[in-house]
């Protein structure tokens, strides 16, 4: 009986510490791409708790720190996917256009196996995102890919900026319009429908003020508003605590969008997917605001049609800051390759296509100052690839995450589940688009297209899934 | 001044010209004699030539080499430093077929029934389709595109993606497609008991089997009256060839069990010209695959693996698995969704990524196709005699940033402009920018 209880305080530890600890670690000569300092060859990295402490040449391994040889290797800053929908478990609370009240750190599932195999594309760090329901929706959490840990809150980025979706278009009107009737069934109903939610905040927030201002002052009858988490939320966002990840297709949404930012004095805000932001690149650069596309999906829906595949292009060349992204769980395993179709689209340096899948989304996500490339202080977040990464022969070897190995192409088995379900049924076989983790999921019920309906009708119906 | 008008009329005319030439936002294809000079030519079937030659005339390939001599009048395009690939084959899309992936209203590749082999891919493909000249600036230039559906949903065509008309598209194969019924789950929503799932599958396969049995008799049938007797059955009449083993069966399964069955059913009922599509979990049976020596067309390579416990490049690694166990296999993207047929080329290179023969992954998307569709005699490779269906590249075709120069499509040389290249050129530098003045 003892035994078994020292198992178990034994396993309880080692899945603490799997979850919490930083690693050290010495990577021997390897082509360092740091991405924001150049490129190093025959270089060395040295990780000690978790962070890079030196980059250079013949450094010694300090005594009991192991070494991963990578000669003939390209090390990297690890992978960050800046719309991501997985390790949740909730992707839409597709109850109301604005649900700003509700958080995906709330629902994060760390056993899901899509982290293990983002893990394998060299993907570190992702943001995981609500999905595009509402024209306000939940709010969002950046987590890092620390695939092992059973502690949901273990996967959160400490630190990491606030930040909360929001979504115009197609999406929200189909949903609320469409499934809901109720407002927005247009584009002009979505702007209307934050404009107002912001104009609430704003009285709820002046309310606040006004409260605590004069509630010392004597014969003060006023009360403080009625708690309101929803405006609560907002409200962070007009005091630029909360940063805006907008899913937007089409220009005249997108410049719609940065009107009433403009308006409100909303300064931080990325745009997501935002196909067709090479039309208002320069407003998009004049204003600040960034974007988080795809390299080349087109043609799933309407409002992706006038797509091109040259957009990241052309937003990097007019000085937008421009990420590439997944929101797709076997994407998210190719984005190094997703970032070299920059190269024939366009023709991006090498290394303004690496900046698009890590310091570009880095500094989206508010995160840059610690992670997106590879510099002393930065945290180790390494991916090692064989091959150049922007090489289509190219495969990710190692990926660490806090100086500690999570993906080894080498060691790893096969079945890498941490949880594998007794009752699971041998031959349950998933086909391409199904459970990939996407912007709609949770939302067939307004359709009258349940999972097993949409499954049967596979190609007939909508598959679109973004 | 009369010299006067008549400079204003030429510089009106010139003018004209001009202005004209701008309107002209679609380039048209150019027919002729065409002379690719200094190039390295990757015939796929007689090796790699240097600093050669190919000769393009009357749509044909009329001279490779390095001795060859360029006919006068000949346009010549010096490929110094550049490549020449025959044209890429995706033996699996819905392209023309399908213009939006949500919108039902763009959508012609999936019937009403089941056992509809008589509907044609070949006469509702759009040849103005706008993602059409998307794929082939990318140098896919021929695909197959298929109706989709259960069982029996239609007659899928070969298609150059050059034409203005179906049939001037058309490549020269035509193949009738079934799904075969699947057999097991179809994913963690399918809330369907084991019990179920049996009763399901027991339901397809019979299903399969009566129409097979009927195709059977109406071939009797037909055969015992010479076809004068055999009634109006449009179906049947499209399954006859099928069942007399004259016309490709492409039977689309990917569950290993939906493999197998579909290859005891091949057996049981003799197909004469299988072909299996899909095949994601065609390396856990490569071994009877290849056993039956039936060609695979596998794809997309770009995929999660089938099962949970599965390698996570499980999918990445499948056309190499195939090809070691004997298999013979061509490669599909199908990137339906997204109409992204133009990334062909990757998906072969992953599969080279994850282990399979660059020069195998080559042929599995040019002569590997070409010869399950049973026209390796004009296209799938740089020789004398076939179609001129090539292009022109500055590099690796598998490597990411490699540029496609030209594309050449029976002859016709390509314009190198897609609506995406449009968009690119005007949005580029926009002007206006932020101000209008």
């Amino acid at each position: 009986m003892k035994k078994i209880f020292l198992i178990f305080v034994c396993t309880l530890c080692s899945v603490w510490v799997l979850g919490q600890d930083k690693g050290s670690m010495l990577i021997k000569n390897g082509t360092v791409l740091t991405v924001t300092k150049g490129t190093l060859a025959s270089t060395d990295v040295l990780v000690k708790d978790g962070k890079i402490v030196q980059i250079g040449k013949n450094i010694a391994a300090p005594v009991g720190v192991k070494t991963i040889d990578a000669s003939g290797l390209y090390v990297m800053p690890g992978i960050i996917d800046a719309h991501s929908h997985i390790a949740i478990d909730g992707i839409n609370e597709a109850s109301s256009p604005v649900t700003a009240e509700v958080f995906e750190g709330d629902v994060i599932n760390p056993l899901q196996l899509s982290i293990y195999r983002a893990l394998g594309g060299g993907v570190t760090a992702v943001h995981a995102m609500h999905g595009s329901a509402n024209a306000i929706g939940g709010q969002c959490e950046t987590l890092k890919l620390r695939y092992g840990t059973f502690d949901n809150d273990a996967m959160k980025m400490e630190g990491a900026p606030r930040t909360i979706k929001f979504a115009l278009g197609e999406n929200p009107t189909r949903v609320h319009g469409g499934g809901n009737n109720i407002v927005p069934r247009t584009r002009m109903g979505v702007e209307f429908v934050i404009r107002q939610a912001f104009a609430q905040a704003k009285k709820y927030s002046e309310d606040g003020d006004t409260y605590t201002k004069n509630k010392t002052v004597k014969d003060f009858r006023g009360a403080p508003p009625v708690y309101n988490l929803r405006l609560e939320t907002l409200a962070e966002i007009l005091k630029g605590n909360i940063i805006v990840h907008c899913h937007s297709y089409r220009a005249d949404e997108i410049f719609m969008m940065l009107s009433v930012c403009k308006d409100f004095g909303i300064k931080r805000i990325v745009f997501q997917h935002v196909n067709e932001g090479f039309k208002v690149a320069p407003e998009l650069a004049a204003y600040g605001a960034m974007a988080s596309v795809f390299s080349d999906w087109w043609a799933y829906k309407f409002e992706v049609y006038y797509s091109t595949s040259y957009n990241a292009a052309i937003l990097t060349k007019n000085g937008v800051t421009t990420s590439i992204n997944s929101d797709d769980s076997e994407m998210m395993r190719h984005l190094y390759h997703e970032a070299a179709k920059t190269q024939k689209y366009g023709g991006l340096t090498d290394e303004e296509a690496l900046s698009l899948i890590t310091i570009n989304p880095a500094k989206q996500l508010g995160i840059d100052a610690r992670t997106g490339s590879l510099e002393v202080g930065k945290d180790a977040d390494i991916a090692i690839f064989k091959n150049h990464p922007l090489s289509v022969y190219t495969v990710p070897q190692f990926t660490i995450v806090d100086g500690i190995v999570r993906f080894d192409r080498a060691n790893d088995p096969a079945d890498m589940r941490l949880l594998p379900d007794p009752k699971q049924n041998m031959d349950e076989v998933y086909f391409s688009e199904k459970g990939r983790d996407h912007c709609m999921d949770g939302t067939e019920f307004l359709f009258n297209l349940s999972a097993e309906a949409g499954a049967k009708a596979d190609h007939s119906l909508s598959t679109d899934k973004k | 001044m009369k010299k006067i008008q008549l400079l204003t009329g030429l510089f009106t005319a010139l003018l004209c010209a001009l202005v004209f030439h701008i309107d002209a936002q679609n380039p048209k294809g150019k027919y002729g004699t065409f002379a690719l000079t200094n190039a390295t030519i990757e015939t796929i079937t007689k090796g790699t030539i240097l600093n050669g030659t190919v000769i393009i005339s009357n749509g044909k390939i009329i001279s490779v080499g390095t001795n060859v001599t360029v006919p006068s009048g000949a346009e010549v395009i010096d490929c110094k430093g550049l490549f020449i690939y025959p044209g890429m084959i995706d033996g699996g899309t819905n392209l023309g077929l399908s213009e939006i992936g949500s919108d039902p209203r763009t959508q012609d590749f999936n019937e009403v029934g089941d056992v509809v082999p008589q509907m044609k891919a070949l006469t509702a493909v759009n040849p103005n389709a706008v993602a059409i000249p998307i794929t082939r600036v990318s140098g896919v230039t021929t695909v197959l595109t298929s109706p989709s559906g259960d069982l029996f949903s239609g007659t899928a065509a070969l298609i150059n993606l050059h034409g203005y008309t179906p049939e001037q598209m058309f490549a020269g194969f035509e193949g009738v497609v079934l799904s075969f019924p699947a057999t097991g789950r179809k994913g963690f929503f399918d809330r369907r008991t084991d019990e179920e799932i049996k009763k399901a599958s027991e339901v397809g396969l019979k299903k399969l089997n009566e129409v097979w049995e009927r195709a059977v008799q109406y071939h009797k049938i037909d055969s015992a009256t010479q076809g004068k007797n055999s009634g109006y059955y449009p179906e049947m009449q499209v399954l006859l060839p099928v069942v007399r083993g004259e016309r490709v069966l492409l039977i689309e399964a990917n569950a290993s069990k939906d493999i197998q069955a579909a290859l005891k059913w091949v057996k049981e009922k003799k197909i004469g010209k299988p072909v299996l599509t899909g095949a994601a979990e065609g390396w856990r049976v490569a071994d009877e695959i290849a056993k039956m020596k039936i060609p695979v067309i596998t794809g997309g390579v770009l995929e999660l693996p089938t099962r949970d416990y599965d390698r996570y490049d499980q999918a990445y690694a499948n056309p190499a698995l195939l090809k070691k166990a004997g298999v013979k296999i061509a490669i599909r993207s199908s990137e339906t969704n997204n109409q992204n047929y133009r990334n062909l080329p990757y998906h072969a290179g992953f599969a080279v990524a994850y282990g399979m023969d660059k020069t195998e992954a080559l042929r599995a998307i040019t002569i590997v196709p070409a010869e399950i569709f049973g026209v390796a005699d004009k296209l799938g490779s740089i020789e004398i005699g076939k179609s001129a269906t090539l292009f022109i590249c500055d590099g690796d075709p598998f490597e990411t940033k490699t540029q496609i120069k030209n594309v050449f499509i029976e002859g016709w040389q390509m314009p190198m402009s897609s609506r995406q290249t449009l968009l690119y050129d005007e949005f580029l530098k926009r002007e206006p920018g932020v101000s209008k003045k």
